[in-house]
């Protein structure tokens, strides 16, 4: 689904990236931990297109597509989609607006026609009960005054109603409670199908005791220098990640 | 004044050269007396408006252009300018709308402009484009019922001398400021509204306009009493950009509200700004004062202001009558070469007098625009209390943005706040829409209309959506 080779990416003139590689399939759900600075944010941003990041060497593609060469709004219209880190708010902007609108940019690139009110609201509704979401949230500006975990309950409410193909999740876990996470750990994981995957980025094994990934990666340095399963995530959360410098180093 | 005299008037002045035709429909370029007799006499004016249009004159010649505003412009020749000219004559316009700039006819496609309205706004020589006659004459019937008066300020001269004896000027005197004296003197065109005593005027006063927008003068002057207890919803401009030959508008609009009146008074102005450089856009220097005579009286002013290449505009309320209210909600929007400075003045002289300040300035391309408003408190209006909100949103780093915000406060019992953010178009913003699958114009789109909310949501209901889709439009292009 995705293929990452080779991937050289600079900021403001200074390479974080270094050579990375990674595959993504359809059903899989994939953790990608390290330390602060190591590119994670930088992954998820490029391949997303958020400016300011310099492709200088190596490929990204989707469903054999080259990303790179696809605006903003195409990437998201073909189902990448990512739940940020930090979402903006956006203020006089209603949700329900904005994910109408949203919903309809990707059914029309898709040649379907707008979803027809009764319908929308009737999924919108079902998926911010799914978020133990009030419907009030629909008529409040974009994240305007939301709390930190109103806000990634939002990003994920987001990714509920556009259904992406892959859904990349920026430290989806930072700044929530535990009973937060596990409402978000529920909606990410209603994703969970065959047709589609999940990329996350984390700094703690904590949220993968409710999102159990398939496959964990240890980004450093810019580069993934080792892969694992689950088991690799609880062995990073006792040992630190110099050991695996350290491995990787010899 | 009687016919011989302004014969004497109009041929004292052709001794020093200067030519009127009585009988012309134009007059050349130039301003003097015999003009001013010439557009009175055209009207079939009184003598004491004849009168009261010379005393504007003289205090006129007597002043200077204003300075202080952050606007920059060519000096005016305004003996280049001619004050009274019939309507074109079919023939010296456009004979289809295959003449008209292909640019002004896409966006009145994107405005959703209909067909038949299109070639009038354009100003294109079609006979009946709408059947304004009837239209009209149904409103009047309906408006004659309730006992309003809305007619021309020309008619209401005429027929109601009384009343235009008693409020005209009373609001802005003849020689408030240099434009105000000038239109005094020179005005030929506008409209007058009388609602009386305890009358809910029964529609806005909007419809009628816009079928009539595409022959606003050049020098309006309008005026909108509401009597006790009466209330009247009043809509100005047309969402649709208007060219007009004349460069200079320098318009006047006066309310007056009585006892527990409350006017509505809401604008969207959309002047040709000019070309990409600027070249031909229309200079807009107008003023608009309200003043809240009666207790517990009321005025809002809406304007959205989009077009012109130079707007100078400052909507104001006198607050007089005790516990009267004032109001002004404001989106400015510049882009390519237009520059604004346009804002409010709330005079609170009453007690317990209110006014709320709501200003959105949006700036693109490499517009310059100012936010200019004072807040006065005098000594007597205890308890007085003002809101200021002044927003500035820049999209490209090209614009400007200024807030000029005064304050003169007279009593310790006075509360004022105010609150001002200036802000770029986020980066982030759009990024956030745009990873929604939003593409980037309808995410500035979404963006700017957020921003906007608190003011469209003053605006009657059909022209907040006009007003949106003006927006969109008018910010084309300016990202990206």
């Amino acid at each position: 689904m995705l293929e990452v080779k080779d991937l050289h990416v600079t900021v403001e003139g200074k390479e974080i990236l270094k050579g990375l590689d990674l595959t993504v399939n359809a059903g899989e759900v994939h953790a990608i931990m390290g330390p602060n600075g190591a590119g994670k944010s930088t992954l998820s941003a490029v391949i997303a297109g958020k400016e300011g990041y310099e492709v200088t060497a190596g490929s990204i593609t989707f469903e054999g597509e080259d990303v790179l060469e696809m605006e903003i709004e195409e990437r998201a219209r073909a189902g990448l989609l990512l739940g940020f880190q930090y979402p903006v708010e956006i203020p006089g902007v209603k949700n329900i607006y904005l994910l109408k609108a949203a919903l309809n940019a990707s059914r029309e690139a898709r040649g379907e026609g707008e979803i027809p009110a009764p319908e929308f609201m009737k999924l919108v509704k079902e998926k911010l009960a799914f978020m133990k979401m009030d419907p009030s949230f629909l008529q409040r500006a974009v994240n305007e005054g939301f709390s930190g975990g109103e806000k990634k309950r939002n990003e994920i409410l987001q990714m509920l109603v556009l259904e992406p193909r892959l859904a990349m999740l920026d430290e989806i876990d930072s700044g929530l409670d535990i009973d937060a996470m596990k409402i978000v750990a529920d909606g990410v994981n209603s994703l969970r199908s065959e047709e589609r995957a999940v990329l996350m980025v984390t700094h703690y094994q904590r949220l993968l005791d409710y999102i159990v990934p398939d496959k964990v990666h240890v980004l450093l340095d810019g580069r993934i220098v080792k892969s694992g399963d689950k088991d690799l995530a609880i062995e990073l959360e006792s040992r630190g990640y110099e050991w695996v410098q350290e491995e990787s180093a010899a | 004044m009687a016919t011989e005299e302004m014969e004497r008037l109009v041929r004292r002045e052709y001794t020093q050269g200067f030519v009127t035709d009585i009988e012309s429909d134009t007059v050349p370029p130039g301003l003097d007396e015999s003009v001013i007799a010439f557009i009175s006499h055209k009207k079939g004016e009184p003598e004491w408006m004849l009168e009261w249009r010379l005393e504007a004159y003289r205090q006129w010649l007597t002043m200077k252009t204003p300075s202080w505003a952050h606007l920059d412009y060519p000096p005016i020749d305004y003996q280049a300018i001619s004050y009274y000219s019939a309507p074109k004559k079919p023939e010296d316009r456009p004979q289809s709308l295959d003449e008209v700039d292909p640019k002004l006819l896409e966006t009145y496609e994107k405005l959703g402009i209909p067909l038949h309205e299109r070639a009038a706004l354009a100003g294109v020589a079609v006979d009946a484009v709408f059947d304004s006659v009837s239209v009209t004459t149904t409103f009047k019937e309906k408006l004659a019922e309730a006992g309003v008066i809305f007619c021309s300020i020309s008619e209401a001269i005429r027929d109601y001398p009384e009343l235009v004896k008693q409020y005209l000027g009373s609001v802005v005197p003849q020689g408030d400021n240099y434009f105000a004296a000038l239109n005094s003197a020179v005005f030929t065109d506008g409209s007058f509204v009388y609602v009386p005593e305890g009358v809910t005027c029964p529609m806005e006063l909007s419809t009628y306009f816009r079928i009539n927008a595409a022959n606003t003068g050049q020098f309006e002057r309008t005026l909108i009493v509401c009597d006790k207890r009466a209330q009247v919803s009043y809509l100005e401009g047309c969402t649709a950009p208007q060219r007009d030959e004349n460069q200079l508008h320098a318009a006047v609009v006066e309310l007056v509200a009585l006892e527990d009146a409350y006017i509505k008074y809401s604008t969207v102005q959309n002047w040709y700004p000019g070309d990409e450089d600027g070249k031909g856009g229309i200079y807009n220097f107008v003023t608009k004062r309200a003043d809240c005579r009666g207790d517990r009286s009321k005025v809002s002013w809406t304007q959205v202001e989009t077009g012109s290449a130079i707007t100078w505009k400052y909507p104001s309320c006198m607050l007089r009558g005790k516990d009267s209210v004032g109001e002004f909600y404001s989106v400015a929007v510049t882009n390519g070469r237009q520059q604004a400075d346009t804002g409010t003045k709330m005079i609170h002289i009453g007690e317990n007098t209110k006014s709320t300040i709501v200003s959105k300035g949006i700036a693109a391309g490499r517009s310059d625009q100012a936010y200019r408003g004072l807040v006065k408190i005098g000594p007597r209006a205890k308890r007085a209390r003002n809101f200021t909100q002044c927003d500035s949103l820049l999209i490209g780093d090209r614009c400007g943005a200024h807030t000029f915000p005064y304050q003169e406060i007279g009593n310790s019992t006075a509360t004022v706040e105010h609150e001002a953010t200036t802000s770029k178009i986020g980066e982030d913003q759009l990024f956030y829409c745009r990873q929604r699958g939003i593409a980037e114009e309808d995410a500035v789109n979404m963006i700017v209309n957020g921003f906007c909310k608190d003011v469209f949501q003053e605006l009657p209901m059909e022209f907040a959506v006009e007003a949106e889709a003006l927006l969109n439009v008018t910010l084309e292009g300016a990202v990206g």
